[in-house]
C-alpha cells in the first residue's frame, strides 16, 4: 500500500514454549510514522511477537529486519540500543522517585566525582517532557500523580533512551477518557515526529480511534492487516474469532440463554460501592440461588470489586446489605462472618502449599469445629468428604496441597467454603488455566451450590467462564458496569461487543 | 494433552528421600548439632557429662527459655520481636519497684504487698505488649521497628525506676521460682520446662495455634479464609510480652539483683535459641520442640565451652559462627522447599 520500505519487517516468525507452538510464520511489517494497532483474544500470539521484537524472547525463528539490516536481539537493553522501547502495562516506574529521575532512570547526568548533578538532571527532564507537551513538576514523586501521567511520562522515558519505536501494551486499560485523550494527542505528536508505534490493545474503539493500521492476530498466527479507515469493529471481531472456522465460531456465535432468577429473595445488595482507582458507584443485586456473571476486560475492576466485597480491598463508599443486613466490610473476618465466602483469582494467594489438604479445608470453619482444641480426626473426615464429593485426585488429605495440579488445588479451595454454606460466594476466575475436566468439575460445584440457595457472583476476563455459569450477566468497563444481559440470549461476540 | 494433566498429578510418585530429607532438614541439623557438641564435650572433657553439670547446664537456660516461648510464637507468624530482653528488663525493675527494699537501697521505690507487685509486673509486661500489637496492627508498624522503638521504651522504664541503683528483693513467691529448689530441682527449670510445655500444647493442640501457623504460612491466604490476622498477630506480640515479663521477674530473683541493662544478652540469645532450633524465620515452620533443641544446643556450647577452658574471647566468635551456620541451613532449607512448591504448582 505504501511506496517506502518498511521501518521494521518480520518475516516466518515462529516461538514455542516447550511443545506449545504460540506464534506460527507471522509476517508483520510496520512503516515510519505509523502507529499501528494490534487485535487478538488473550493468547493469540500478541504480546509474544511484542516481546521478540523488544529483545525480551531471544530464542525463536525466523527473520527480523530494521531499517533493510537484518537484526538479532540478544536483550531488550540491545533492542533499545537499535531503538525499540517497550511500555509495559505494569508500568517501570520507581514510584518513590521524583519523575526527573524516573525520566532519567539510569542515564542520570554526573559530575567528575560520579555524583549525580540534580540541578541539570531537573533541567534535563523538565526540557524533555515540555517538548512532549508534558507539563509537570519534575520534582513531584511520581507515585503521587494519577495514572495517566505516570504512563506519560513513563512513555517520554522510553522516547529520551532514544527509541524510535514504541510498543505500548494495553496503554488505555486503566485510563480515564479524558486521560485517553491526552495520550492520543501525544501518540500523535510522535507520529508527527515520524517515530513509530504498535499498539495493543483489546479496546477495539480505541484501535480504530487512533492507529493507521491494524492486523489481528488468532491462535499464534496473523490473520487479518488492514488500514483501520477501511475496516469497522466488527471486521475485527469477525478475524479475531475466525468466521469459517465452523468450532470456533460456534464458540462465540453460540447462544447462550440466561434464565433470571429475580423472584427469589436478594442475598446481596451493594449500593454506590467505590474504590478510588478500581471502580466506582457499583450497584447490584444477587438473588438466592442466582449466578450473577461480572465480564470484563483485564483492568475494568470486576476482580477488584469482588476482593472489596470481601474485605480484602474495604470499600471507601457505598453501602452493603447481606441478606437484608446492613454490613460495614472492614476485614475478611468481619465479612465471613457476615456470610460472605470469596475465592481469588490467584490459587497462590488462598492456600497453603506446604500444608495437607484437610487443614486447607478446615481452615474456614475451624471456629465452629473447635472452640478451643483442634479436632484433627473431624478435620480429615470433613476432608475426606469433600475430597471424594469432588472427585478431589489424588483422594488422600494428608498430601501437601501444593503437590495436587490446578485444577485440584482449585477444588480444595472451594471445598473449603462447602461444609458450611455461605449466603454469597464470590468467585473470580474460577477456571482459569485448568483443564477440561476440571472446569467441568467446577461449573458443577458451581451450579449445584446455586441450586442449594446460594447466591453467586463470578467475575472473570474470559467470556467462557462467564457464559458457563452465569444466569445474568453484568458487563464492566473501566471501573463501571456498562450493561447488563439479562432474560435474553447472549454469545461471545455480544459480550466483547458490549465491554 | 490438557487431560494429562490431572493424570500426572494424580499418578505422582511418594515423595523421594530427597524431598523427605528437605522437609526435614531443619528439624535433623539443629539435633545432629546437639548430639555432636554433647559427644564433643564429653570426650574432651571428664566434668561436662555429669547430672550436676546437666542441672547447671538447664538452669543456665531457663531465662532465655522462658522468653524463647514467647519469641516462637511471634517468628511463626514471620514477625520478630526485639523488645523481649527489654520488657524483661523492666517487669524485672517493677516488680522489685513494688517491694520493700533494704534501707541501703536508694530507691524511691513504693513498697506493696507480694502479690500486688507480682500484678502490676505482669500488666506491664501485657501492657508493652499490648502497645506494640497496636502499633504493628491498628497502625501498620513493621515489627522490626515497633519493637525497635519498645525495646528503647523498656530500657527508659528501667532508667527511670532504678536510677542506676540496684535493688535486690523481690516478692517471696517470685524470690521462691526464681532462685528456690524443690529438692534437688531448682524451681526456674520446672517454670520454663511448664511454660515450654504450656506452649506447645497451644501450639499443637489449640485453634488458637493452628492459625498462629496458617497466619506464618501464608498471611494472603490465611485473610482470604476469613482469619482475623490482625487479632492473631496483636496476640502473639501480647503473648511474647508476658513470657519476657515472666523471665524478667524469675530472672531478676535468679540472678539476685535488679538493675539498668542486666538482660542485654538475652536477646540475641533468644532469638538464636529459636532460629538455631530451625524455627522458620519466614514464618509457618517449626515449633516448641525446635525451640527446645534450639536452647539445648546454646546452652551445651555455653557451659562445655567453659569445661574445655577455651579462651572466653573465641567463645563470642565461636558463638557467632554457629549462629551464622543455623541461618544458612534455615534459608537454605526455605529455598529448598520453595523449589519443590514452584515444581508442584
Amino acid at each position: 500500500m505504501r511506496a517506502p520500505p518498511p521501518l521494521l519487517k518480520l518475516t516466518g516468525i515462529e516461538k514455542r514454549f516447550g511443545g506449545v507452538v504460540a506464534l506460527r510464520g507471522v509476517d508483520f511489517h510496520l512503516h515510519a510514522g505509523e502507529i499501528h494497532g494490534l487485535a487478538g483474544e488473550n493468547g493469540a500470539g500478541k504480546s509474544t511477537l511484542m516481546k521478540i521484537i523488544a529483545g525480551v524472547h531471544t530464542d525463536y525463528s525466523g527473520g527480523m529486519e530494521l531499517d533493510g539490516r537484518p537484526v538479532r536481539f540478544r536483550s531488550a537493553r540491545d533492542a533499545l540500543a537499535a531503538g525499540i522501547g517497550m511500555v509495559h502495562q505494569e508500568l517501570s516506574i520507581v514510584p518513590e522517585l521524583t519523575v526527573a529521575e524516573n525520566v532519567l532512570l539510569g542515564a542520570q547526568p554526573t559530575n567528575r566525582l560520579g555524583l549525580v548533578n540534580w540541578r541539570r538532571m531537573m533541567t534535563e527532564a523538565a526540557d524533555h517532557l515540555q517538548s512532549l507537551g508534558i507539563s509537570v513538576d519534575v520534582r513531584t514523586p511520581i507515585g503521587a500523580l494519577p495514572l495517566g501521567l505516570q504512563q506519560m511520562i513513563e512513555i517520554a522515558r522510553v522516547i529520551f533512551s532514544g527509541a524510535r519505536i514504541i510498543i505500548l501494551d494495553e496503554p488505555t486499560s486503566a485510563l480515564s477518557p479524558p486521560e485517553i485523550e491526552r495520550l492520543f494527542e501525544l501518540l500523535r505528536q510522535l507520529r508527527a515526529q515520524g517515530r513509530s508505534m504498535i499498539f495493543i490493545s483489546h479496546f477495539l474503539d480505541d484501535i480504530l480511534r487512533i492507529c493507521d493500521a491494524v492486523t489481528v492476530f488468532r491462535n499464534g498466527q496473523k490473520v487479518a492487516s488492514s488500514a483501520t479507515a477501511a475496516i469497522d469493529k466488527m471486521w475485527m471481531i469477525d478475524h479475531m474469532i475466525g468466521a469459517g472456522h465452523q468450532e470456533l465460531e460456534e464458540s462465540y456465535l453460540g447462544e447462550f440463554q440466561l434464565k433470571s432468577r429475580t423472584h427469589a429473595p436478594v442475598v446481596l445488595e451493594a449500593e454506590g460501592l467505590c474504590v478510588r482507582g478500581a471502580f466506582e458507584d457499583i450497584r447490584l443485586q444477587v438473588h438466592a440461588g442466582e449466578v450473577l456473571g461480572l465480564y470484563g476486560f483485564m483492568g475494568s475492576g470486576q476482580l477488584e470489586l469482588t476482593r472489596s466485597l470481601f474485605g480484602k480491598l474495604p470499600p471507601e463508599r457505598g453501602r452493603v446489605r447481606i441478606s437484608g443486613k446492613e454490613v460495614r466490610i472492614t476485614s475478611t473476618a468481619v465479612a465471613k462472618r457476615a456470610g460472605l465466602a470469596f475465592l481469588p483469582e490467584s490459587r497462590r494467594s488462598m492456600l497453603f502449599a506446604t500444608e495437607p489438604v484437610y487443614r486447607n479445608i478446615s481452615i474456614s470453619i475451624l471456629e465452629r469445629l473447635s472452640p478451643l482444641w483442634v479436632k484433627p480426626a473431624t478435620e480429615r473426615a470433613i476432608a475426606h468428604e469433600q475430597v471424594s464429593a469432588l472427585r478431589i485426585r489424588p483422594p488422600n488429605v494428608e498430601l501437601a496441597v501444593g503437590t495436587l495440579s490446578g485444577g485440584n488445588q482449585q477444588k480444595v479451595a472451594l471445598a473449603r467454603w462447602l461444609t458450611h454454606l455461605p449466603h454469597v460466594l464470590l468467585l473470580n476466575e474460577p477456571t482459569r488455566g485448568m483443564d477440561v475436566g476440571a472446569k467441568e468439575d467446577v461449573v458443577r460445584i458451581v451450579r449445584d451450590l446455586s441450586a442449594r440457595g446460594v447466591g453467586v457472583l463470578v467475575a472473570s476476563t474470559e467470556p467462557e467462564t462467564v457464559l458457563a455459569l452465569a444466569d445474568r450477566i453484568l458487563v464492566m468497563k473501566k471501573g463501571r458496569i456498562v450493561h447488563e444481559f439479562a432474560e435474553e440470549a447472549v454469545s461471545k461476540d455480544r459480550l466483547l461487543a458490549a465491554a | 494433552m490438557e487431560g494429562s494433566a490431572t493424570k500426572t498429578a494424580s499418578t505422582l510418585p511418594p515423595p523421594r528421600a530427597e524431598s523427605w530429607f528437605a522437609a526435614k532438614l531443619r528439624n535433623i541439623a539443629p539435633f545432629v548439632t546437639l548430639i555432636f557438641l554433647v559427644a564433643l564435650f564429653s570426650i574432651a572433657s571428664p566434668s561436662f557429662a555429669t547430672l550436676d553439670n546437666l542441672n547447671n547446664i538447664l538452669q543456665q537456660i531457663s531465662v532465655t527459655g522462658i522468653m524463647a516461648v514467647g519469641l516462637t510464637f511471634v517468628i511463626l507468624t514471620a514477625e520478630i520481636d526485639l523488645s523481649v530482653a527489654s520488657v524483661a528488663n523492666a517487669t524485672g525493675v517493677v516488680v522489685a519497684f513494688f517491694t520493700a527494699q533494704d534501707n541501703s537501697v536508694n530507691i524511691a521505690n513504693v513498697p506493696l504487698a507480694g502479690w500486688a507487685a507480682i500484678l502490676i509486673a505482669i500488666a506491664s509486661s501485657a501492657a508493652l505488649g499490648a502497645i506494640t500489637a497496636v502499633g504493628m496492627t491498628v497502625i501498620g508498624i513493621p515489627s522490626f521497628i515497633m519493637t525497635l522503638a519498645m525495646l528503647q521504651i523498656g530500657a527508659g522504664i528501667c532508667a527511670l525506676l532504678v536510677r542506676g541503683q540496684i535493688a535486690y528483693a523481690v516478692p517471696k513467691l517470685v524470690a521462691t521460682l526464681g532462685n528456690g529448689s524443690l529438692g534437688p530441682v531448682p524451681w526456674i527449670i520446672l517454670v520454663a520446662a511448664f511454660v515450654l510445655a504450656a506452649a506447645h500444647v497451644v501450639l499443637t493442640y489449640t485453634r488458637f495455634g493452628r492459625y498462629v501457623y496458617m497466619v506464618g504460612g501464608n498471611r494472603e491466604a490465611a485473610e482470604y479464609s476469613g482469619v482475623n490476622v490482625r487479632a492473631i498477630v496483636a496476640a502473639v506480640m501480647i503473648i511474647s510480652a508476658l513470657c519476657s515479663g515472666l523471665a524478667g521477674m524469675l530472672g531478676v530473683a535468679h540472678f539476685g539483683s535488679a538493675q539498668q541493662d542486666e538482660f542485654d544478652n538475652y536477646l540475641l540469645d533468644s532469638i538464636s535459641a529459636v532460629v538455631v532450633g530451625g524455627t522458620s524465620l519466614f514464618g509457618g515452620q517449626g515449633g516448641i520442640g525446635n525451640t527446645i533443641v534450639g536452647l539445648l544446643v546454646l546452652g551445651v556450647l555455653n557451659n562445655g565451652l567453659d569445661h574445655v577452658n577455651i579462651d572466653s574471647f573465641l567463645k563470642i566468635l565461636i558463638r557467632g559462627l554457629i549462629l551464622l551456620a543455623a541461618l544458612i541451613v534455615n534459608v537454605y532449607a526455605q529455598r529448598l522447599r520453595s523449589r519443590r512448591r514452584a515444581a508442584a504448582s
